[in-house]
């Protein structure tokens, strides 16, 4: 009797082994607490931002000290009048012109220098297709200044906000291109049902680029009626999949949870979201906007290694900017040392 | 001397290999040559067989296998046919039903239908499976409690997967088959018809799942309090005085003032637990045919309580910004 006793504690104690071995696999993936956790909205509605402050925080996020202006006379030459070739910025002072050029150097490509966008000691040719790409992008820093002030407000951006001294931007998105090898007769993903890291590895819908970033989709899927009103079924629960899956994707490039925009008692309702939501609407549209009227149509201009799987231009998404937070460079204004990428309709002051 | 009072079991009772009751004529044998097994004793009994198959068993293990087959295979297809990579991403992976455009017709294989045959194989099979139940109960001269039970859990699924479907028009309204993507879509569900805990019979579905497990708890901590005294032959005990189960039953009295019966008891267990899908079922066929947004629902019917509106957000509209 007292061996069979032996043997169960010892089975026992294994079992027990077994059952903290099993516990610390199931946790290995954990964070551990304590969360910091700020609320938001009306006390006791979980609207509140959870934070692991053991993270760390998304790097690139340091601000380039701002070049020293230049001194401007009065009646000093622009730059239209002193160089050939300048379509953008004619009405900027040479100085000031000279300026910019150096600090967009540093900001897009530190390691190549002038050479990287100008060809050779011809600084008017427009022979590299970089020069064409930057001469646009001018154009559209200075179009996001001054029309989408709903979205970056007085912050403003410029070149730095997204290449972070990189040719190309960290974050940008192609048309994904589907599985390599797709069967005809079984197997078929619809898009989805793939550990994407796009949707943060859920199950979703991975490609909410093309769908909600480059094509004006319908966002929006919970109807504000209480009863069903008419025959038609209103958006599926396809298409809310393929919402929840921009959501996702948002999330992750913002560095935040639903409730930062959301009450998410209800989802749809504006009267209980954060203003945040508003900024966040804009946004979507500022960045279809880009992709639409900047992006798609320098396709003929990239070189086949910069296109996509699939041969189409690079896009923006939200993370191409924010990087993670959902203030890009926490917040910090470059737009004000360089005044002249606030283009023709500047944003009002402070 | 070891005590059959443990919330494990210590003790295996085990009597000589029993075939069970005769069968009523017209039915198949039972199948199996009785075997012993320790393991199998440690939580239940350890007699393994015979088993009674018969023509719906093999039935529905059939179409349950062919339904498998398709949901697997094309899981397997979808990544390629590399099973390294079907075992790595098998919670991702799923067969999705048809596509919105689709309605009610039948799509082509990789557009849907192998969804529609797995669907089919697995619905037969499950039903067979019923019918099995039922049939088995009968041959015992049993009550059919057990298949009505089990009916509830087919209401459910028959809900989400074919009448609400139907009912909308689109088979891509129904649940894939798949481990995540299942759970996606219950969740994208819930947000497009504005919040399912503002469904009443969602709630009342949580309401007998919880109930549930607290009166299994409740129940099951009660007769293995009362092992000691015989109390796990509560059947045979339910109209004694100064037995085992009386002790239990006197327990709860003192305790809480109100005692359910020995006999009483499984009916709360049962209804609690039939109760669950089926309401569930109800909220679920009532989203989207009659009720767009039950947040909206609930306020309609002073349900949602508001609170202060501190943000005072303007929506936005495409005014005053390029078009």
């Amino acid at each position: 009797m007292s061996t069979t006793c032996a043997v169960y504690r010892r089975t026992a104690s294994g079992g027990g082994m077994c059952a903290l071995l099993l516990a610390g696999l199931l946790l290995a993936g954990c964070e551990r607490p304590p969360m910091a956790s700020t609320q938001q909205g009306y006390r006791g509605l979980g609207m509140v931002q959870v934070t692991d402050p053991r993270l760390p925080q998304p790097a690139n996020n340091a601000v380039p000290a701002p070049l020293p202006h230049a001194q401007i006379a009065p009646g000093s030459p622009l730059a239209g009048d002193t160089f050939k070739n300048v379509q953008v910025l004619k009405d900027v002072p040479s100085a000031e012109f000279a300026r910019l050029m150096v600090a967009m150097t540093t900001w897009v490509a530190p390691q190549q220098g002038c050479t990287y966008c100008h060809a050779g000691s011809d600084l008017a040719s427009d022979a590299l297709y970089t020069k064409v790409v930057a001469r646009r992008m001018l154009q559209m820093t200075r179009h996001i200044n001054s029309d989408w002030g709903k979205h970056v407000g007085t912050t403003g951006v410029t070149c730095f906000s997204c290449h972070r001294g990189k040719n190309v931007p960290e974050y940008i998105w192609f048309k994904d291109p589907g599985p390599a090898h797709p069967s005809m007769t079984a197997g078929n993903r619809a898009g989805q049902n793939a550990p994407s890291p796009v949707v943060r590895l859920a199950a979703l819908p991975n490609d909410p680029f093309t769908t909600f970033l480059q094509d004006p989709t319908e966002i929006r899927v919970v109807q504000e009626v209480a009863l069903r009103q008419d025959g038609s079924m209103g958006p599926s629960i396809k298409n809310t999949e393929q919402t929840y899956g921009l959501m996702m994707n948002i999330t992750q490039a913002l560095g935040v949870n639903c409730t930062f925009c959301h009450n998410s008692r209800s989802f749809f309702d504006w009267d209980q979201s954060t203003p945040q939501r508003a900024t966040a609407w804009y946004g979507i549209r500022l960045v279809r906007d880009l992709n639409m009227n900047f992006l798609m149509p320098l396709h003929a201009v990239f070189p086949p290694n910069r296109l996509g799987p699939t041969g189409d231009s690079p896009k923006l998404d939200c993370a191409t900017c924010h990087q993670g937070v959902h203030k890009p460079l926490n917040g910090v204004s470059m737009v004000g040392d360089y005044p002249e990428l606030r283009g023709a309709a500047p944003a009002p002051a402070n | 001397m070891a005590e059959y009072q443990n919330i494990f079991t210590s003790v295996q009772i085990r009597g000589p290999a029993y075939a069970g009751v005769p069968l009523t004529g017209g039915s198949w044998v039972r199948q199996g040559k009785p075997r012993f097994v320790h393991w199998l004793g440690t939580f239940g009994d350890a007699q393994l067989g015979p088993i009674y198959l018969g023509f719906t068993g093999i039935a529905s293990l059939f179409f349950g296998f062919v339904a498998f087959e398709i949901i697997g295979l094309n899981m397997l297809a979808s990544v390629n046919w590399n099973f390294i990579e079907f075992v790595r991403q098998l919670p991702w992976l799923a067969l999705e039903p048809p596509a919105p455009a689709t309605g009610l017709h039948i799509p082509a294989l990789n557009q849907g239908g192998w969804w529609l045959m797995a669907g089919f194989f697995m619905t037969t099979s499950v039903i067979l499976w019923w019918v099995r139940m039922y049939r088995r109960a009968r041959a015992l001269g049993m009550g059919t409690h057990v298949a009505w039970a089990f009916a509830a859990a087919i209401w459910l699924m028959l809900v989400l997967g074919f009448i609400r479907p139907l009912l909308m028009g689109h088979w891509s309204e129904a649940v894939p088959f798949g481990i995540f993507p299942h759970l996606d879509w219950t969740a994208a569900f819930s947000i497009r018809y504005g919040n399912l805990f503002y469904c009443p019979f969602h709630m009342l579905s949580i309401a007998f799942l919880y109930g549930s497990t607290l009166l299994f708890a409740m129940h099951g901590a009660t007769i293995l309090a009362v092992s000691r005294f015989g109390g796990d032959r509560e059947i045979e005990q339910i109209v004694d005085r100064g037995t085992a189960a009386e002790r239990a039953a006197l327990f709860w009295r003192w305790t809480m003032g109100f005692n359910a019966t020995v006999e009483s008891i499984h009916r709360w267990a049962w209804w609690f637990a039939v109760l669950c899908p089926l309401v569930g079922g109800i909220g679920i066929l009532l989203s989207g045919t009659v009720v767009d947004n039950w947040y909206l629902w609930s306020v309609k019917h002073g349900v949602a309580p508001m609170y202060p509106a501190i943000f005072h957000v303007t929506p936005p509209t495409m005014d005053g910004v390029p078009q």
